[in-house]
């Protein structure tokens, strides 16, 4: 699919930072650094590691894929990094801001400007036409109301969706949810896009298509760090892969995937 | 997020769940119409009170007596240093001037006989609208030598128009001051005939006895014959009769102000009745005075034009050395009363609608186990927990202002139609004035739209902190 072409992001998200977030140095944007990163759950009188001493980093403009086996702390690891879930121990650094000290506001500062969100369960608003979905972050990240229907409609066209403006998600095929969500996940230009099985829910030709995008919007300059269990995909479009299992980075990339 | 984005989101999630939303802003405005309902009634009943006590006369009037000590209609009784002033016009023209009084007329009353015009009688004089004044021995009748009852007459100023006994009356008011004219009270004017709607229009004879001045031309030749101190006034009380036209009858008897001694069945303008000079009973004080002809009055009666003046008014009075009377007291408790009332009936229709607070409660928390998922989606792509607070608390408050609207446009109807209602009862009672009994001011439909407002926004506080403290990480894993 011809894709128009991506304004630069590292120009582009300077106008919509918030003072709260202060980019240090746009070299160091979503450069990500992970170290001795741990997250226990606790049920009942068992602990559950779902992520257990992580050290890796992650260089601006990289596209990694994260691979384990399901249950092995990469939909875990991938939401510490996104700011949605808390650390036990350790530390995340992205574009320089530890976000283990961030307060719950700056959190929500920064998943609204710095990243984006793709899921495996398109995780759009049911009620909501696919427009009014794509127009939702910048409603936080509070863009004037007469930009935001024409940045929405420019990211619905772009993944190829400007004749579905008016649809409800239900209405919709899988391959179209997923690109509405990734228009939503891009529309507050991010510098980090997070995909957390994006293919999972979709046949190969649609999952392709929706690969395509992302390694579009990453060759435009945005981190991309998606986690996945087909390994087959990581190995087409990352650039870098990183192994996961029980929770721990593991060298051998033979006793985690399939 | 904005105002206008929160306000437009939590709109646009209320219309998703239309009847569950609809059916808690119906709950809401039950709550408030009932609260609209109660007070409006409270205020309505004030209002019908204090409206109705000041046609009455009874709390708007400070009744003044001299100064002197005799017992007065109060049975105060003060010592004082300086000698009472006299209760004369310059008296009442000081009192007319203060701020507040709308009127001072003297307290007129005089025991009369009332009867018709005997046969013998010209019929002439009942044509004239003047006071025709004729001896004892041309009007002697056989009528008039049997014992008749007395009436009680009492001056009344034009604006007694206003009094409630007046409301209703067949016929009309006196057409002047000084107009020879009488309005009777329809018991009395059955004394005088068996048809007395018919005496509208027609004259009846006033038999009073008549107070006037022997020396008045400055000799003392009269004080002494009597054999009494010759600077003294020597007054002579002979019977007289005056021909009025009757011109109104009314049910009630018409109290104007504070009449201690009893309500009168007879009421004449009040020039007329001065004109008259009754002998008043109230007179008998005056008459061992040195100079009782200084146009001393027995009684004023000071009219404010508000009661809740009656107090500043009646403290100057007693500055200037009078005794005085009035109501003050009554009125007082009457208003302490109608504020517990308000006070209760507000409480009895807060009631509801805090059980429809209930209802919101209810509705938001089911709304987030709902719209769990969605909430972990809005925060996961920025939404702050304040935000997700903030449109919960928009969400109750657009249910608050939508359920106080409709309550109050609820509670007014239901007002309209129990005026209508009332008003019909009235009416078939007949001997009542219909009068609406309900009363919604537009202090009551902003204060009663602003308190829905404030209870649903505190019965959303639980549930916008819950949503706000939703963990994203397990609302997006909520199916």
């Amino acid at each position: 699919m011809q894709l128009p072409c991506l304004p630069r992001r590292n120009k582009d998200r300077s106008n919509h930072v918030n003072h709260l977030m202060p980019i240090q140095n746009t070299s160091l944007d979503a450069a990500i650094q992970v170290q001795g990163l741990a997250r226990v759950y606790r049920m009942g009188d068992s602990e559950i590691r779902a992520v257990n001493d992580v050290t890796f980093s992650v260089e601006a403009g990289e596209f990694v894929a994260l691979l384990g086996t399901s249950g092995s702390g990469k939909s875990s690891l991938l939401n510490l990094i996104a700011g949605l879930d808390t650390p036990t121990a350790g530390s995340v650094t992205v574009a320089g801001r530890d976000l283990a000290r961030m307060s719950r506001e700056e959190l929500a500062h920064y998943r609204r400007s710095i990243v984006g969100m793709v899921f495996q369960a398109f995780n759009l608003v049911p009620a909501m036409t696919v427009l009014e979905n794509v127009e939702l972050p910048m409603r936080f990240a509070e863009v004037p109301r007469e930009h935001r229907m024409d940045r929405a409609r420019a990211a619905l066209e772009r993944v190829g969706l400007g004749h579905r403006l008016d649809h409800r998600p239900s209405e919709l095929s899988g391959g179209e949810q997923q690109r509405a969500s990734l228009a939503r996940a891009l529309v507050n230009h991010p510098a980090l896009l997070l995909a957390d099985e994006p293919t999972g829910n979709l046949d190969s030709r649609t999952g392709t298509e929706i690969m395509d995008l992302i390694h579009t919007v990453n060759k435009e300059g945005t981190t991309v760090l998606m986690v996945t269990h087909e390994r087959p995909l990581a190995e087409r479009y990352a650039s870098r892969f990183i192994f996961l299992r029980d929770g721990k980075l593991v060298e051998d990339p033979a006793e985690v995937t399939a | 997020m904005k105002a206008g984005d929160l306000v437009e989101l939590a709109t646009r999630n209320l219309r998703e769940s239309v009847l569950r939303n609809s059916l808690t802003t119906v709950g809401i405005s039950v709550g408030v119409a009932s609260l609209v309902a109660m007070l409006s009634l409270g205020i309505g009943l004030q209002h019908l009170a204090a409206s109705r006590l000041a046609k009455s006369g009874l709390f708007d009037s400070v009744y003044v007596t001299s100064g002197r000590r005799i017992q007065g209609p109060n049975g105060r009784r003060e010592n004082r240093k300086t000698p009472p002033p006299p209760l004369d016009e310059a008296a009442r023209q000081k009192m007319a001037k203060f701020e507040g009084v709308a009127e001072v007329y003297p307290d007129v009353r005089f025991p009369a006989e009332l009867k018709m015009p005997s046969a013998a009688a010209p019929s002439s004089s009942a044509k004239t609208q003047t006071a025709t004044e004729t001896s004892e021995k041309s009007s002697q009748t056989p009528e008039s030598q049997n014992l008749r009852e007395y009436q009680l007459i009492s001056g009344l100023p034009m604006s007694a128009r206003q009094l409630e006994s007046f409301d209703n009356m067949k016929g009309k008011y006196f057409s002047s001051p000084d107009a020879a004219e009488i309005i009777l009270q329809s018991d009395e004017a059955k004394t005088l005939t068996d048809k007395p709607d018919d005496l509208v229009g027609k004259d009846v004879v006033l038999r009073y006895a008549s107070r006037h001045l022997l020396n008045d031309d400055g000799s003392a030749s009269a004080a002494s014959e009597y054999g009494a101190a010759s600077e003294l006034s020597v007054y002579a009380v002979s019977p007289k009769e005056a021909t009025l036209k009757v011109v109104g009858l009314v049910e009630s008897k018409a109290d104007a102000g504070i009449r201690g001694a009893g309500s009168a069945g007879a009421y004449v303008p009040i020039d007329l009745a001065l004109k008259l000079e009754p002998m008043q009973m109230t007179q008998v004080r005056l008459a061992g005075d040195r100079d009782p002809l200084a146009n001393n009055y027995s009684a004023l009666i000071v009219r404010a034009t508000r009661s809740s003046r009656v107090e500043e008014i009646e403290n100057q009075i007693k500055q200037l050395g009078y005794n005085t009377f009035s109501l003050l007291d009554a009125t007082r408790n009457l208003r302490r009363f109608f504020a517990i009332l308000d006070l209760f009936l507000g409480i009895f229709g807060s009631l509801a609608l805090a059980v429809a607070s209930l209802g919101i409660i209810n509705t938001l928390v089911m709304s987030i186990l709902e719209r769990r998922r969605e909430i972990g989606i809005m925060k996961a792509i920025g939404a702050s927990d304040g935000d997700v607070q903030k449109l919960f608390f928009a969400e109750a408050g657009a249910m608050g202002i939508f359920g106080g609207g409709i309550g109050v446009l609820l509670g007014w109807i239901i007002g309209r139609a129990i005026n209508f209602g009332t008003r019909i009862y009235m009416q078939r009672q007949q001997q009542f004035t219909p009068d609406d009994v309900w009363l919604v001011p537009l202090w009551l439909v902003l204060g009663a739209i602003g308190f829905s407002l404030v209870v649903s926004l505190l019965a959303g506080l639980y549930p916008a902190a819950r949503a706000a403290r939703l963990d994203p990480v397990q609302a997006l894993r909520y199916d």
